[in-house]
Protein backbone atom coordinates (compact mmCIF):
# COMPACT_ATOMS: atom_id res chain seq x y z
CA UNK A 1 0.00 0.00 0.00
CA UNK A 2 1.12 3.53 -0.69
CA UNK A 3 2.27 5.39 2.43
CA UNK A 4 0.87 8.94 2.39
CA UNK A 5 3.64 11.53 2.26
CA UNK A 6 2.46 13.18 5.50
CA UNK A 7 2.92 9.84 7.28
CA UNK A 8 6.31 9.35 5.63
CA UNK A 9 7.41 12.78 6.79
CA UNK A 10 6.23 12.31 10.37
CA UNK A 11 7.97 8.95 10.64
CA UNK A 12 11.16 10.43 9.19
CA UNK A 13 11.21 13.46 11.48
CA UNK A 14 10.86 11.19 14.51
CA UNK A 15 14.00 9.33 13.48
CA UNK A 16 16.20 12.35 12.72
CA UNK A 17 18.35 14.11 15.27
CA UNK A 18 18.08 17.89 15.66
CA UNK A 19 20.75 18.72 13.07
CA UNK A 20 19.29 16.39 10.46
CA UNK A 21 15.78 17.72 11.12
CA UNK A 22 16.98 21.27 10.58
CA UNK A 23 18.64 20.15 7.35
CA UNK A 24 15.38 18.50 6.20
CA UNK A 25 13.36 21.66 6.85
CA UNK A 26 15.85 23.81 4.93
CA UNK A 27 16.02 21.31 2.09
CA UNK A 28 12.23 21.05 1.75
CA UNK A 29 11.90 24.81 1.88
CA UNK A 30 14.56 25.17 -0.86
CA UNK A 31 12.75 22.55 -2.92
CA UNK A 32 9.60 24.66 -2.81
CA UNK A 33 11.43 27.71 -4.23
CA UNK A 34 11.71 28.43 -7.93
CA UNK A 35 15.42 28.02 -8.71
CA UNK A 36 16.61 28.39 -12.30
CA UNK A 37 20.28 27.74 -11.64
CA UNK A 38 21.99 24.96 -13.55
CA UNK A 39 22.27 23.07 -10.29
CA UNK A 40 19.35 24.17 -8.08
CA UNK A 41 20.08 24.26 -4.38
CA UNK A 42 17.56 21.52 -3.62
CA UNK A 43 19.35 19.12 -5.98
CA UNK A 44 22.47 19.55 -3.86
CA UNK A 45 20.38 18.54 -0.84
CA UNK A 46 19.02 15.59 -2.85
CA UNK A 47 22.59 14.39 -3.45
CA UNK A 48 23.65 14.92 0.17
CA UNK A 49 20.67 13.24 1.86
CA UNK A 50 22.64 10.10 2.76
CA UNK A 51 25.31 11.87 4.78
CA UNK A 52 22.80 14.33 6.27
CA UNK A 53 20.53 11.55 7.54
CA UNK A 54 23.33 9.14 8.43
CA UNK A 55 22.44 8.87 12.10
CA UNK A 56 18.83 7.83 11.54
CA UNK A 57 18.48 4.07 11.66
CA UNK A 58 14.87 2.95 11.61
CA UNK A 59 12.73 -0.17 11.78
CA UNK A 60 13.32 -2.57 8.91
CA UNK A 61 9.88 -1.98 7.39
CA UNK A 62 10.55 1.74 7.00
CA UNK A 63 12.29 3.25 4.02
CA UNK A 64 15.90 4.17 4.85
CA UNK A 65 15.90 7.74 6.17
CA UNK A 66 17.77 9.12 3.16
CA UNK A 67 15.30 7.47 0.76
CA UNK A 68 12.36 9.01 2.63
CA UNK A 69 14.03 12.44 2.63
CA UNK A 70 14.69 12.22 -1.10
CA UNK A 71 11.10 11.16 -1.85
CA UNK A 72 9.84 14.18 0.10
CA UNK A 73 12.27 16.46 -1.75
CA UNK A 74 11.20 15.20 -5.18
CA UNK A 75 7.59 15.81 -4.28
CA UNK A 76 8.23 19.24 -2.74
CA UNK A 77 10.12 20.30 -5.86
CA UNK A 78 7.22 19.10 -8.01
CA UNK A 79 9.61 17.50 -10.47
CA UNK A 80 8.38 16.92 -13.99
CA UNK A 81 9.13 13.85 -16.09
CA UNK A 82 12.32 15.31 -17.59
CA UNK A 83 13.77 16.19 -14.19
CA UNK A 84 12.83 12.86 -12.61
CA UNK A 85 14.40 11.05 -15.56
CA UNK A 86 17.59 13.13 -15.39
CA UNK A 87 17.94 12.66 -11.63
CA UNK A 88 17.52 8.93 -12.07
CA UNK A 89 19.99 8.72 -14.96
CA UNK A 90 22.59 10.87 -13.21
CA UNK A 91 21.92 9.30 -9.82
CA UNK A 92 23.80 6.95 -7.55
CA UNK A 93 22.03 3.65 -6.85
CA UNK A 94 20.58 5.25 -3.70
CA UNK A 95 19.29 8.27 -5.62
CA UNK A 96 17.79 6.04 -8.33
CA UNK A 97 16.03 4.01 -5.67
CA UNK A 98 14.53 7.19 -4.22
CA UNK A 99 13.22 8.29 -7.63
CA UNK A 100 11.55 4.88 -8.01
CA UNK A 101 9.95 5.17 -4.57
CA UNK A 102 8.74 8.67 -5.44
CA UNK A 103 7.05 7.68 -8.74
CA UNK A 104 3.57 7.03 -7.30
CA UNK A 105 3.68 10.43 -5.58
CA UNK A 106 4.60 12.38 -8.72
CA UNK A 107 2.23 13.29 -11.49
CA UNK A 108 4.20 11.79 -14.39
CA UNK A 109 1.68 9.59 -16.17
CA UNK A 110 3.52 6.77 -17.93
CA UNK A 111 6.77 8.77 -18.22
CA UNK A 112 8.31 6.89 -15.29
CA UNK A 113 7.93 3.50 -16.96
CA UNK A 114 11.35 3.60 -18.70
CA UNK A 115 12.93 4.13 -15.26
CA UNK A 116 11.08 1.12 -13.85
CA UNK A 117 12.21 -0.92 -16.86
CA UNK A 118 15.81 0.22 -16.34
CA UNK A 119 15.74 -0.78 -12.67
CA UNK A 120 14.23 -4.16 -13.50
CA UNK A 121 17.13 -4.82 -15.89
CA UNK A 122 19.68 -4.37 -13.10
CA UNK A 123 20.78 -7.05 -10.66
CA UNK A 124 20.87 -4.62 -7.73
CA UNK A 125 18.19 -6.15 -5.53
CA UNK A 126 17.51 -2.84 -3.82
CA UNK A 127 16.64 -1.27 -7.17
CA UNK A 128 14.57 -4.26 -8.23
CA UNK A 129 12.59 -4.11 -4.98
CA UNK A 130 11.99 -0.37 -5.38
CA UNK A 131 10.85 -0.86 -8.98
CA UNK A 132 7.93 -3.18 -8.13
CA UNK A 133 6.03 -0.68 -5.99
CA UNK A 134 2.55 0.79 -6.49
CA UNK A 135 3.54 2.67 -9.67
CA UNK A 136 4.56 -0.57 -11.38
CA UNK A 137 1.47 -2.35 -10.06
CA UNK A 138 -0.73 0.26 -11.67
CA UNK A 139 1.07 0.67 -14.98
CA UNK A 140 3.24 -2.26 -16.04
CA UNK A 141 1.72 -4.32 -18.85
CA UNK A 142 1.01 -7.97 -18.16
CA UNK A 143 4.21 -9.34 -19.71
CA UNK A 144 6.54 -6.86 -17.98
CA UNK A 145 4.75 -7.34 -14.66
CA UNK A 146 5.07 -11.14 -14.81
CA UNK A 147 8.76 -10.82 -15.70
CA UNK A 148 9.17 -8.49 -12.72
CA UNK A 149 7.60 -11.02 -10.34
CA UNK A 150 9.85 -13.74 -11.72
CA UNK A 151 12.90 -11.49 -11.43
CA UNK A 152 12.11 -10.93 -7.76
CA UNK A 153 12.02 -14.69 -7.19
CA UNK A 154 15.29 -15.13 -9.13
CA UNK A 155 17.14 -12.43 -7.22
CA UNK A 156 15.59 -13.28 -3.83
CA UNK A 157 13.69 -10.04 -3.49
CA UNK A 158 10.84 -11.03 -1.14
CA UNK A 159 7.47 -10.95 -2.92
CA UNK A 160 6.22 -8.72 -0.10
CA UNK A 161 8.00 -5.97 -2.08
CA UNK A 162 5.59 -6.45 -5.01
CA UNK A 163 2.73 -3.99 -4.61
CA UNK A 164 -0.80 -5.25 -5.26
CA UNK A 165 0.43 -8.80 -5.76
CA UNK A 166 -2.87 -10.49 -4.76
CA UNK A 167 -4.96 -8.28 -7.05
CA UNK A 168 -2.69 -8.52 -10.08
CA UNK A 169 -1.75 -12.19 -9.72
CA UNK A 170 -5.27 -13.46 -9.16
CA UNK A 171 -6.38 -15.67 -12.02
CA UNK A 172 -3.23 -14.98 -14.10
CA UNK A 173 -2.87 -18.37 -15.81
CA UNK A 174 0.28 -17.30 -17.69
CA UNK A 175 1.98 -16.24 -14.44
CA UNK A 176 0.96 -19.56 -12.90
CA UNK A 177 2.59 -21.39 -15.81
CA UNK A 178 5.81 -19.38 -15.48
CA UNK A 179 5.95 -20.04 -11.74
CA UNK A 180 5.37 -23.77 -12.19
CA UNK A 181 8.08 -23.93 -14.88
CA UNK A 182 10.49 -22.07 -12.62
CA UNK A 183 9.76 -24.39 -9.71
CA UNK A 184 10.27 -27.41 -11.99
CA UNK A 185 13.61 -26.06 -13.22
CA UNK A 186 14.83 -25.52 -9.67
CA UNK A 187 13.63 -28.94 -8.54
CA UNK A 188 15.29 -30.64 -11.52
CA UNK A 189 18.56 -28.99 -10.54
CA UNK A 190 18.21 -30.14 -6.95
CA UNK A 191 18.03 -26.53 -5.85
CA UNK A 192 15.53 -25.07 -3.40
CA UNK A 193 12.39 -23.38 -4.71
CA UNK A 194 12.03 -19.85 -3.25
CA UNK A 195 9.75 -19.99 -0.24
CA UNK A 196 7.27 -17.40 -1.43
CA UNK A 197 6.78 -18.95 -4.87
CA UNK A 198 3.98 -21.13 -3.54
CA UNK A 199 2.09 -18.15 -2.28
CA UNK A 200 2.29 -16.40 -5.65
CA UNK A 201 1.30 -19.61 -7.41
CA UNK A 202 -1.72 -20.08 -5.17
CA UNK A 203 -2.79 -16.52 -6.01
CA UNK A 204 -2.25 -17.01 -9.73
CA UNK A 205 -4.21 -20.28 -9.72
CA UNK A 206 -7.10 -18.72 -7.82
CA UNK A 207 -9.98 -17.21 -9.78
CA UNK A 208 -9.52 -13.54 -10.63
CA UNK A 209 -11.58 -11.02 -8.72
CA UNK A 210 -13.50 -10.01 -11.83
CA UNK A 211 -14.63 -13.50 -12.82
CA UNK B 1 41.72 -8.20 12.45
CA UNK B 2 39.77 -5.33 10.86
CA UNK B 3 41.21 -3.91 7.65
CA UNK B 4 40.36 -0.85 5.56
CA UNK B 5 41.99 -0.89 2.10
CA UNK B 6 42.25 2.81 1.19
CA UNK B 7 43.08 2.22 -2.49
CA UNK B 8 41.89 -0.79 -4.49
CA UNK B 9 40.28 -1.11 -7.94
CA UNK B 10 37.52 -3.62 -7.31
CA UNK B 11 35.99 -3.13 -10.75
CA UNK B 12 38.88 -5.28 -11.99
CA UNK B 13 38.52 -7.98 -9.34
CA UNK B 14 36.35 -11.08 -9.03
CA UNK B 15 33.87 -12.20 -6.41
CA UNK B 16 36.51 -14.71 -5.26
CA UNK B 17 38.62 -11.70 -4.31
CA UNK B 18 35.76 -10.11 -2.38
CA UNK B 19 35.26 -13.38 -0.53
CA UNK B 20 38.99 -13.75 0.25
CA UNK B 21 39.24 -10.11 1.34
CA UNK B 22 36.34 -10.50 3.75
CA UNK B 23 37.89 -13.69 5.15
CA UNK B 24 41.19 -11.78 5.61
CA UNK B 25 39.43 -9.08 7.63
CA UNK B 26 38.72 -6.38 5.02
CA UNK B 27 35.50 -4.60 6.02
CA UNK B 28 35.85 -1.28 4.19
CA UNK B 29 37.61 0.01 1.09
CA UNK B 30 37.99 3.02 -1.15
CA UNK B 31 38.05 2.55 -4.92
CA UNK B 32 39.74 5.44 -6.74
CA UNK B 33 38.80 6.05 -10.35
CA UNK B 34 41.71 5.53 -12.74
CA UNK B 35 42.38 4.35 -16.28
CA UNK B 36 41.25 0.95 -17.43
CA UNK B 37 44.36 -0.27 -19.24
CA UNK B 38 42.53 0.29 -22.52
CA UNK B 39 42.37 4.07 -23.14
CA UNK B 40 38.91 5.62 -23.15
CA UNK B 41 37.79 7.61 -26.18
CA UNK B 42 35.00 9.81 -24.82
CA UNK B 43 33.74 11.47 -21.63
CA UNK B 44 30.63 9.25 -21.65
CA UNK B 45 32.85 6.26 -21.02
CA UNK B 46 33.95 7.93 -17.77
CA UNK B 47 30.37 8.64 -16.73
CA UNK B 48 29.34 4.99 -17.01
CA UNK B 49 32.41 4.13 -14.94
CA UNK B 50 31.68 6.79 -12.30
CA UNK B 51 28.07 5.56 -12.16
CA UNK B 52 29.32 2.02 -11.57
CA UNK B 53 31.53 3.26 -8.70
CA UNK B 54 28.40 4.84 -7.18
CA UNK B 55 26.00 2.02 -8.00
CA UNK B 56 26.86 -1.52 -8.96
CA UNK B 57 30.27 -1.80 -7.26
CA UNK B 58 29.08 -0.67 -3.78
CA UNK B 59 26.22 -3.15 -4.15
CA UNK B 60 28.63 -5.92 -5.11
CA UNK B 61 30.88 -5.09 -2.14
CA UNK B 62 27.93 -5.03 0.26
CA UNK B 63 27.03 -8.57 -0.78
CA UNK B 64 30.33 -9.64 0.72
CA UNK B 65 30.04 -7.57 3.88
CA UNK B 66 32.39 -4.80 2.75
CA UNK B 67 31.61 -1.05 2.79
CA UNK B 68 32.59 0.60 -0.51
CA UNK B 69 33.39 4.26 -1.13
CA UNK B 70 35.11 5.89 -4.09
CA UNK B 71 37.21 8.82 -5.22
CA UNK B 72 36.45 10.40 -8.60
CA UNK B 73 38.65 12.37 -11.00
CA UNK B 74 40.11 12.58 -14.46
CA UNK B 75 43.23 10.43 -14.07
CA UNK B 76 46.70 11.73 -15.01
CA UNK B 77 47.22 9.54 -18.07
CA UNK B 78 43.91 10.39 -19.73
CA UNK B 79 44.19 14.06 -18.81
CA UNK B 80 46.54 14.13 -21.81
CA UNK B 81 43.83 13.08 -24.27
CA UNK B 82 41.81 16.09 -25.44
CA UNK B 83 38.86 13.79 -26.14
CA UNK B 84 38.60 13.06 -22.41
CA UNK B 85 39.24 16.55 -21.02
CA UNK B 86 35.49 17.51 -20.85
CA UNK B 87 35.24 15.16 -17.87
CA UNK B 88 36.63 18.03 -15.81
CA UNK B 89 33.47 20.03 -16.50
CA UNK B 90 31.20 17.16 -15.42
CA UNK B 91 33.05 16.41 -12.18
CA UNK B 92 31.20 18.97 -10.01
CA UNK B 93 27.88 17.14 -10.23
CA UNK B 94 29.63 13.88 -9.30
CA UNK B 95 31.62 15.34 -6.42
CA UNK B 96 28.35 16.07 -4.58
CA UNK B 97 27.49 12.39 -4.29
CA UNK B 98 27.31 10.61 -0.94
CA UNK B 99 29.74 7.79 -1.75
CA UNK B 100 32.55 10.12 -2.89
CA UNK B 101 35.13 10.59 -0.13
CA UNK B 102 37.93 12.32 -2.09
CA UNK B 103 39.00 13.68 -5.45
CA UNK B 104 41.35 11.16 -7.05
CA UNK B 105 43.44 9.68 -8.47
CA UNK B 106 44.96 12.93 -9.64
CA UNK B 107 48.65 13.74 -10.05
CA UNK B 108 51.38 13.19 -12.60
CA UNK B 109 52.12 10.45 -15.07
CA UNK B 110 54.49 12.03 -17.63
CA UNK B 111 54.53 15.57 -16.16
CA UNK B 112 53.02 17.33 -19.17
CA UNK B 113 51.40 20.79 -19.24
CA UNK B 114 48.00 19.04 -19.62
CA UNK B 115 48.69 17.13 -16.41
CA UNK B 116 49.70 20.38 -14.67
CA UNK B 117 46.36 21.89 -15.63
CA UNK B 118 44.26 18.86 -14.62
CA UNK B 119 46.04 18.51 -11.27
CA UNK B 120 45.67 22.18 -10.34
CA UNK B 121 42.03 22.30 -11.42
CA UNK B 122 41.13 19.17 -9.51
CA UNK B 123 42.90 20.28 -6.33
CA UNK B 124 40.75 23.40 -6.59
CA UNK B 125 37.63 21.22 -7.01
CA UNK B 126 38.62 19.30 -3.88
CA UNK B 127 38.83 22.57 -1.95
CA UNK B 128 35.51 23.76 -3.36
CA UNK B 129 33.67 20.53 -2.50
CA UNK B 130 35.42 20.19 0.88
CA UNK B 131 36.92 16.84 -0.08
CA UNK B 132 40.41 15.45 0.54
CA UNK B 133 42.55 14.53 -2.47
CA UNK B 134 44.24 11.27 -3.41
CA UNK B 135 47.36 12.14 -5.36
CA UNK B 136 49.12 9.49 -7.43
CA UNK B 137 52.89 10.05 -7.68
CA UNK B 138 54.52 9.05 -10.96
CA UNK B 139 56.23 5.70 -11.37
CA UNK B 140 58.86 7.11 -13.75
CA UNK B 141 61.15 9.96 -12.70
CA UNK B 142 59.64 9.51 -9.26
CA UNK B 143 61.67 11.82 -7.02
CA UNK B 144 61.40 14.76 -9.42
CA UNK B 145 57.71 14.00 -9.87
CA UNK B 146 57.15 14.02 -6.15
CA UNK B 147 58.91 17.39 -5.75
CA UNK B 148 56.76 18.90 -8.49
CA UNK B 149 53.61 17.38 -6.95
CA UNK B 150 54.41 18.86 -3.55
CA UNK B 151 54.93 22.29 -5.15
CA UNK B 152 51.52 22.17 -6.84
CA UNK B 153 49.82 21.02 -3.62
CA UNK B 154 51.50 23.87 -1.76
CA UNK B 155 50.19 26.38 -4.30
CA UNK B 156 46.64 25.00 -3.96
CA UNK B 157 43.97 25.97 -1.43
CA UNK B 158 44.05 22.46 0.00
CA UNK B 159 45.72 21.98 3.39
CA UNK B 160 48.42 19.26 3.31
CA UNK B 161 46.58 17.19 5.92
CA UNK B 162 43.77 16.82 3.36
CA UNK B 163 46.11 15.31 0.76
CA UNK B 164 47.58 11.82 0.52
CA UNK B 165 50.63 11.30 -1.68
CA UNK B 166 50.39 7.72 -2.89
CA UNK B 167 52.76 5.06 -4.26
CA UNK B 168 55.67 6.33 -2.13
CA UNK B 169 58.90 4.41 -1.68
CA UNK B 170 62.26 4.74 0.08
CA UNK B 171 63.41 7.52 -2.23
CA UNK B 172 60.31 9.72 -1.85
CA UNK B 173 59.06 9.12 1.68
CA UNK B 174 61.20 11.80 3.38
CA UNK B 175 60.21 14.63 1.05
CA UNK B 176 56.58 13.53 1.25
CA UNK B 177 56.67 13.44 5.06
CA UNK B 178 58.18 16.91 5.16
CA UNK B 179 55.29 18.28 3.10
CA UNK B 180 52.78 17.53 5.87
CA UNK B 181 50.68 15.38 3.52
CA UNK B 182 49.54 11.87 4.37
CA UNK B 183 51.84 9.09 3.17
CA UNK B 184 50.37 6.37 0.96
CA UNK B 185 52.10 3.09 0.16
CA UNK B 186 50.89 0.60 -2.43
CA UNK B 187 52.07 -2.89 -1.62
CA UNK B 188 52.58 -5.05 -4.69
CA UNK B 189 53.59 -8.70 -5.13
CA UNK B 190 57.12 -7.87 -6.26
CA UNK B 191 57.57 -4.37 -7.60
CA UNK B 192 56.95 -0.92 -6.17
CA UNK B 193 56.79 -1.78 -2.47
CA UNK B 194 56.55 -5.04 -0.51
CA UNK B 195 55.44 -5.88 3.07
CA UNK B 196 58.94 -6.21 4.54
CA UNK B 197 60.18 -2.94 3.03
CA UNK B 198 56.96 -1.35 4.31
CA UNK B 199 57.72 -2.55 7.83
CA UNK B 200 61.21 -1.00 7.64
CA UNK B 201 59.67 2.32 6.59
CA UNK B 202 57.17 2.12 9.46
CA UNK B 203 60.06 1.50 11.87
CA UNK B 204 61.79 4.62 10.65
CA UNK B 205 58.78 6.94 10.25
CA UNK B 206 56.26 5.59 12.75
CA UNK B 207 52.60 4.92 12.02
CA UNK B 208 51.32 8.49 11.98
CA UNK B 209 49.67 9.71 8.74
CA UNK B 210 50.56 6.43 7.00
CA UNK B 211 48.10 4.65 4.71
CA UNK B 212 48.85 1.16 3.39
CA UNK B 213 46.93 -0.13 0.38
CA UNK B 214 47.02 -3.00 -2.09
CA UNK B 215 46.17 -0.84 -5.15
CA UNK B 216 45.06 -4.15 -6.67
CA UNK B 217 43.75 -3.75 -10.21
CA UNK B 218 43.86 -5.58 -13.55
CA UNK B 219 47.65 -5.84 -13.42
CA UNK B 220 49.83 -8.23 -11.44
CA UNK B 221 48.61 -7.38 -7.95
CA UNK B 222 47.16 -8.96 -4.82
CA UNK B 223 44.10 -7.71 -2.89
CA UNK B 224 45.40 -9.37 0.30
CA UNK B 225 48.60 -7.30 0.47
CA UNK B 226 47.06 -5.19 3.26
CA UNK B 227 46.67 -8.32 5.36
CA UNK B 228 50.20 -9.49 4.49
CA UNK B 229 51.59 -6.15 5.64
CA UNK B 230 49.65 -6.45 8.91
CA UNK B 231 51.19 -9.87 9.46
CA UNK B 232 54.68 -8.60 8.64
CA UNK B 233 54.18 -5.79 11.17
CA UNK B 234 53.15 -8.24 13.89
CA UNK B 235 56.07 -10.56 13.06
CA UNK B 236 58.43 -7.61 13.44
CA UNK B 237 57.10 -6.84 16.90
CA UNK B 238 54.58 -4.07 16.22
CA UNK B 239 51.63 -4.15 18.64
CA UNK B 240 48.08 -4.97 17.54
CA UNK B 241 47.15 -1.31 18.16
CA UNK B 242 49.83 -0.20 15.69
CA UNK B 243 48.45 -2.54 13.06
CA UNK B 244 44.90 -1.35 13.71
CA UNK B 245 46.05 2.28 13.50
CA UNK B 246 47.69 1.83 10.11
CA UNK B 247 45.08 -0.47 8.60
CA UNK B 248 41.87 0.94 10.05
CA UNK B 249 42.02 4.15 12.08
CA UNK B 250 44.33 6.05 9.72
CA UNK B 251 42.18 5.57 6.58
CA UNK B 252 39.04 6.30 8.62
CA UNK B 253 40.66 9.55 9.82
CA UNK B 254 41.88 10.56 6.37
CA UNK B 255 38.71 9.88 4.37
CA UNK B 256 36.56 10.87 7.35
CA UNK B 257 37.60 14.44 6.58
CA UNK B 258 35.04 14.28 3.74
CA UNK B 259 32.18 14.03 6.25
CA UNK B 260 30.77 11.28 4.03
CA UNK B 261 32.53 8.14 5.21
CA UNK B 262 30.38 5.33 6.63
CA UNK B 263 32.92 2.55 7.23
CA UNK B 264 30.33 0.24 8.78
CA UNK B 265 27.72 -1.23 6.45
CA UNK B 266 24.17 -0.05 7.09
CA UNK B 267 21.95 -2.58 8.82
CA UNK B 268 19.65 -2.74 5.80
CA UNK B 269 22.44 -3.59 3.38
CA UNK B 270 22.03 -7.02 1.85
CA UNK B 271 24.64 -9.06 3.66
CA UNK B 272 26.67 -11.99 2.44
CA UNK B 273 25.52 -15.10 4.23
CA UNK B 274 23.53 -18.29 4.11
CA UNK B 275 20.18 -16.58 3.65
CA UNK B 276 21.48 -14.79 0.56
CA UNK B 277 23.38 -17.70 -0.94
CA UNK B 278 21.49 -17.45 -4.21
CA UNK B 279 21.56 -13.72 -4.64
CA UNK B 280 22.20 -11.74 -7.76
CA UNK B 281 25.99 -11.43 -7.50
CA UNK B 282 26.92 -14.67 -5.84
CA UNK B 283 24.98 -16.61 -8.40
CA UNK B 284 26.08 -14.66 -11.44
CA UNK B 285 24.23 -12.55 -13.95
CA UNK B 286 20.94 -14.37 -14.41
Amino acid sequence: MLTPLATLRTALELRLDAAARTWLHTALSDAGEADQRELPRWERHFAAAGRRCATAEGPAHHLPAADAARVLLLHAAGVDADTATRLYREGTADERRAVLHALPHLDLGDAGLPLVADALRTNDTRLVAAAVGPYAAERLDAHAWRQAVLKCLFTQVPLSAVAELPARAAGDAELARMLRDFARERTAAGRPVPEDLDRALALAESPSEES
Amino acid sequence: MRIFDPHIHMTSRTTDDYRAMHAAGVRALVEPSFWLGQPRTSPESFYDYFDALLGWEPFRASQFGIAHHCTLALNPKEANDPRCAPVLDALPRYLLKDGVVAVGEIGYDSMTPEEDEALARQLELAAEFELPALVHTPHRDKAAGLARTVDVVRESRLAPERVVLDHLNETTVDAAAESGCWLGFSIYPDTKMDPDRMVRILRRHGTERVLVNSAADWGHSDPLKTRHTAEAMLADGFAEEDVERVLWHNPVAFYGQSGRLAPELAADAPAYGASHAGNSVLRGGE
